[in-house]
């Protein structure tokens, strides 16, 4: 536990292409990562169209904290702590609604819905309390990017565009496949719980390695065109954008494919309708490469992830214990196209999905094996004689190499060493 | 008199499927359990609540006929890891009833409580169950099972057997 405050040692436990077990069963370093990591830096939380209307209201977290994320009577997106001010009850405990105003169960106070104190029960019990003083906490800074709601608990340092840096720009392709430049969030999310260390989740989402073996039960029976992105011919490449985003950046091969919506596995006369208002929106010749581009497979650190057709977000609940919570990527004006994102969205993941209870086994087979400490190291070295920069200057390997989790740990030791 | 036999024979008859269905899906008789469905199927699995609208809300399970077939054939592959060693199951069925029955199908609802053992740990899992079940010769075959479980709105672990 003395060990790993010093900033000095982190060196012992993460290097360049190796990093020890210890960091994914350690409760102390747990501890550390939601104070250097969770409580730090921009933390994702949810999802402007949760809450189009003024005073809806949706329980989220950040970290280990419950947050109460509102709009306004303004219009205005507040992350509040869901936590009375008077004696520390949970404030709020519907999942999702409208409230113009909480009043905690308690002692019956009452806070609005952008977080100040409004009353309280027999007032006259209480002389000269400052209302101001006691209006809910809240993440001090929240920003939003394409509808994206991050919050950081650091009163200060890099905006949401820098620390999205190169990254960002995923997020506006993800836009793109709408015929109106927006993307919706309003299927329902699937909570997907694992023993294991939210760090095994966030490695795997970019990882190009497994899905031959751990999917190989679905690709064989589904011909979904998957499986080929992630075998050894395949052109797709890994990305790390810095700052502990990653991608598989599977456009290379679409692009050899040359067929609009094959990323999608489908055609554009299934979807006539969809395909007419792209046309309409970007011009035939646009619109068609960004129905051959697809959309991304980009982990935003730490805890978002677009996978294609759905989101993902991570919830570390303890330090081997997590939850997956995963809905379907919806795009706004495109109802047959997001009609079978949910049908297979609802098909691959979630606790009973094709693919995802199999990533899911293979999180929590992994933090029983990183209890034998004999052979400490975890090995992330693949494709190291290969990676190269990009015309950007980010670093891309072989879809199937390493170079998101070596991204993901120099970022992660960044923030670590930062006491 | 005679009625009230018939119910009772009916009952017997729908219990007797119901306790088949429960051992096939405990015993991981993959294609026996498959066989038990009829071509319009639905095996349906809400997520966050009991009456959401599945064709615009996410469930853990949504499978048409065709999306069984592929849940039972991925099973057979001996390649789905998370059932690789298979989980060792046994389920309760109770509180059997029939609710409506109409002229080839009938609406039954029940109550089961399963008891998972796999890698990860031991798990009980509750719920309410609803049929559908069509008249089909001398047995019946499944329109419909939604499985609606106590806690679909809480985070849970994998579900990769037949539920």
């Amino acid at each position: 536990m003395n060990m790993v405050a010093r900033a000095s040692e982190w060196g012992e436990l993460i290097r360049r292409d190796r990093v020890r077990g210890d960091l994914y069963r350690n409760p102390a370093i747990f501890q550390l990562e939601l104070e250097r990591i969770w409580y730090r830096t921009w933390v994702y939380v949810g999802h402007e169209s949760e809450i189009p209307k003024p005073h809806d209201f949706v329980r989220k977290s950040i970290g280990a904290q419950p947050i109460l994320m509102t709009r306004g009577q303004d219009g205005c997106i507040h992350l509040l702590l869901n936590r009375c001010t008077h004696r520390g009850n949970q404030l709020c405990s519907k999942e999702h609604g409208n409230a113009t105003n909480f009043t905690c169960p308690f002692h019956a106070w009452n806070f609005g819905s952008d977080g100040r104190l409004i009353g309280y029960a027999f007032p006259d019990g209480y002389q000269g309390l400052n209302k101001d003083e006691h209006g809910l906490g809240r993440v001090p800074r929240v920003a939003s990017y394409r509808g994206f709601i991050f919050g950081s608990f650091a009163p200060d340092g890099p905006s949401l565009k820098e620390h999205l840096g190169g990254a960002a720009e995923t997020l506006d392709r993800l836009a793109m496949t709408s015929p109106e430049g927006e993307i919706e969030i309003t299927t329902g999310f699937l909570k997907h719980r694992v023993k294991a260390n939210w760090k095994f989740i966030l490695e795997n989402e970019t990882d190009g390695y497994h899905p031959a073996f751990v999917h190989s039960s679905i690709f064989t029976m589904a011909d979904s065109g998957i499986g080929s992105l992630y075998g050894a011919k395949s052109t797709a490449l890994t990305r790390d954008y810095g700052n502990g985003h990653t991608e598989v950046d599977l456009r290379p091969e679409f692009r050899k494919r040359d067929a609009p919506l094959s990323w999608f596995g489908t055609t554009p006369d299934r979807l006539p309708d969809y395909v007419a208002k792209m046309n309409k929106a970007y011009g035939d010749a646009k619109a068609r490469q960004i129905m051959i581009d697809g959309t991304p497979h980009v982990m935003i650190f730490p805890n978002l992830f677009i996978a294609e057709i759905q989101m993902f977000v991570i919830e570390p609940l303890a330090v081997e214990d997590s939850v997956q919570h995963v809905t379907a990527l919806q795009f706004k004006g495109a109802p047959d196209l997001n009609r079978r994102m949910r049908q297979q969205t609802m098909g691959s993941v979630g606790p009973a999905g094709f693919l995802l209870a199999d990533d899911s086994e293979m999180y929590e087979r992994t933090q029983r094996g990183v209890h034998a400490s004999d052979t400490d190291w975890i090995y992330l070295g693949r494709g190291e004689h290969r990676e190269r920069r990009d015309s950007d200057g980010f670093m891309v390997g072989h879809a199937t190499d390493e170079v998101p989790s070596r991204g993901i740990w120099r970022h992660y030791r960044a923030l670590m060493e930062q006491a | 008199m005679m009625q009230v036999q018939g119910q009772a024979e009916l009952a017997h008859e729908v219990s007797q499927f119901l306790f088949r269905e429960a051992r096939y899906a405990d015993d991981h008789r993959y294609e026996d359990w498959e066989a038990l469905w009829a071509e319009d199927g639905i095996y349906w699995i809400p997520a966050n609540g009991d009456d959401i609208d599945p064709e615009r809300q996410m469930s853990i399970v949504y499978d048409n006929r065709s999306r069984i077939g592929l849940r039972v054939r991925q099973l057979m592959t001996g390649k789905r890891h998370t059932q690789e060693p298979q989980s060792r199951l046994r389920r309760i069925v109770g509180d059997i009833e029939v609710l409506r029955a109409e002229e080839r199908e009938l609406h039954v609802t029940c109550s089961t409580m399963i008891f998972e053992s796999a890698l990860r740990g031991d798990i009980i899992w509750a719920s309410r169950n609803e049929f559908v079940l069509r008249r089909e010769g001398r047995d019946f075959k499944i329109v419909r099972k939604k499985v609606a479980l106590l806690n679909n709105d809480k985070a849970l672990f994998t579900l990769s057997f037949l539920v």
